[in-house]
């Protein structure tokens, strides 16, 4: 019998992290944002069946970078938590953090059992309030930590260059388009410092809106009114406007 | 719903198991739920008593929900156990909402709830019956459809008006004579109330329009701009007209003979 060759535990955790952050840098970056009426998510995705954001609950909305398998058995894992937690008490019971806790120990496990790979994905998991205060933003690294993160998030490959692009410009009460326009400036900026064109079709955007009528805040902006939002000036798209557009562009 | 039964099978309204019972068990029952489609959409609406026995258990139920954007549900019997099935349905909706991305037919959601109905066959066979009736907006085919449901779960398409719970005979009755294909929606709303005044009137387990507590029917309209309940004000202007009119006429509009 052969014996196995010996890793110390620092190294075998280091190589497991460098694995699942190489796989996550693979990814293209996802921002997000906290706005005045609430918090909005946007990423570049080519694909229109493949989601990255997504709704989990009433307020609760849910960003994932890195592997797509991976992510999507984190986002319905999530789903049947907040579900349960629903049903069993009541709606108001689920909350953001708990998802986030829940997340945490399940990426936690996975990242630090040997018989399993570390999964590939950087999350965030973000809940709208009833005041910007209020506003709950969370980042899940692979490693199962949690970081508690306030005013705009980026994750995915190039997300330190982005993340310091966006503190510098970021502000609380930006309207939706003045938050969508600097989220696709800092995401159209390359490692390289050179800027490129991203076209609206390619975006991914959605908003946890906190002035929308329905008990479900999350809403998907595409088409006509994503492309309204991003060609008007910053001061022209008020938030009453992007809040009309949204009772006729219901696309759930 | 598949998820749950395997994971925490306790909370699932069918898988309880039943002491032995002798004689019927006294529980609040819903009563009178009717629904009529016109076209454009569907309206859904319940009187609001509960009653238990003789009693009138309580006066300012809801018994009309929505399940989703585009579908409502009306209980009549055991409010507790359709209360609770309501629940779990709106729940099942939501989640296949979001898990899959995109919204179930409502044919899907019909089935779903006629499974629903037959898991709670056992309780029914003791008294506690729950009989939805189940209205929405087809957005494929873009029009208001009503499903109404036996005990057993069978379920089937009505077209036009339906009605269900101890004052459907005579809510029915008054729908045959009032409804017309060429409804707008304000008329839909009015024909609903009448409907219910009537099976108020001759049912002692539904509740007419209370003007004395302000306690109006549950109106409720879906159309392809999604569901919407009539506000207070709104249901107390029908109720009030269609009073008004009663104390001039008590047997209500007169349908003509040929």
């Amino acid at each position: 019998m052969s014996t196995p060759f010996y890793v110390s535990p620092q190294q075998q955790m280091a190589d497991r992290a460098e694995y699942a952050r190489k796989g996550i840098a693979r990814g293209r970056s996802l921002v997000v944002l906290q706005y005045a009426d609430g918090i909005v998510f946007v990423g570049e995705n080519p694909s229109r069946a493949l989601h990255k954001f997504s709704e989990i609950y009433d307020r609760i909305g849910f960003a994932a970078a890195g592997k797509y398998n991976e992510y999507e058995n984190l986002r319905i894992g999530g789903v049947r938590y907040a579900d349960l937690r629903g049903y069993t008490y009541d709606r108001d019971d689920v909350t953001a953090r708990g998802l986030a806790n829940v997340y945490a120990q399940t990426l936690g496990t996975i990242f630090s059992s040997v018989g399993e790979k570390p999964y590939e994905v950087e999350l965030v998991v973000a809940e709208v309030g009833e005041t910007t205060e209020q506003d709950q933003i969370y980042r899940l690294p692979h490693d199962g930590s949690i970081v508690d993160e306030h005013g705009s998030v980026a994750v995915g490959g190039n997300a330190e260059q982005i993340s310091s692009y966006l503190d510098q410009r970021h502000r609380d009460d930006m309207t939706l388009a003045e938050a969508l326009k600097l989220a696709v400036q800092s995401l159209s900026r390359d490692t390289n410092g050179s800027e490129r064109e991203i076209p609206a079709e390619r975006l991914e955007v959605a908003v946890l809106d906190r002035t929308r009528p329905q008990k479900r805040k999350f809403k998907r902006i595409s088409g006509r009114q994503l492309s309204r939002l991003l060609g008007s000036d910053g001061a022209g798209a008020s938030a009453s406007e992007s809040e009309s557009e949204s009772e006729s562009g219901d696309d759930e | 719903m598949d998820f749950l039964s395997e994971h925490q099978p306790e909370i699932l309204p069918g898988n309880r198991q039943l002491p032995p019972t002798k004689g019927v068990i006294e529980a609040p029952h819903g009563t009178t739920i009717v629904a009529v489609t016109f076209p454009g959409g569907v309206v859904l609406a319940g009187d609001r008593r509960a009653t238990m026995g003789n009693v009138i258990a309580q006066r300012d139920i809801e018994k009309v929900f929505p399940a989703d954007e585009y579908s409502a549900v009306g209980i009549a019997g055991t409010a507790g156990l359709a209360v609770e099935m309501v629940k779990l349905f709106q729940l099942e909706l939501e989640h296949f909402e979001k898990v899959e991305g995109a919204q179930l037919s409502l044919e899907g959601k019909a089935n779903r709830l006629s499974t629903m109905i037959r898991s709670n066959l056992g309780m029914a066979m003791q008294g506690l019956a729950v009989v939805p009736l189940f209205a929405g907006y087809d957005v494929d085919r873009e029009k208001g459809r009503i499903f109404s449901y036996d005990v057993t779960g069978g379920r089937s398409e009505e077209q036009g008006y339906a009605a269900t719970g101890s004052g459907a005979i005579f809510a029915r009755g008054a729908m045959k004579k009032l409804f017309r294909d060429d409804l707008s929606e304000s008329e839909a709303t009015t024909l609903v109330v009448q409907a219910l005044y009537d099976a108020a009137d001759d049912d002692s387990a539904t509740g007419g329009p209370d003007v004395a507590r302000r306690i109006y029917p549950i109106v409720t309209v879906i159309t392809e701009d999604g569901f919407r309940r009539l506000s207070e004000g709104e249901a107390s202007d029908i109720a009030r007209s269609v009073l008004e009119r009663r104390l001039e006429q008590p047997d209500g509009p007169r349908a003509a003979l040929l």
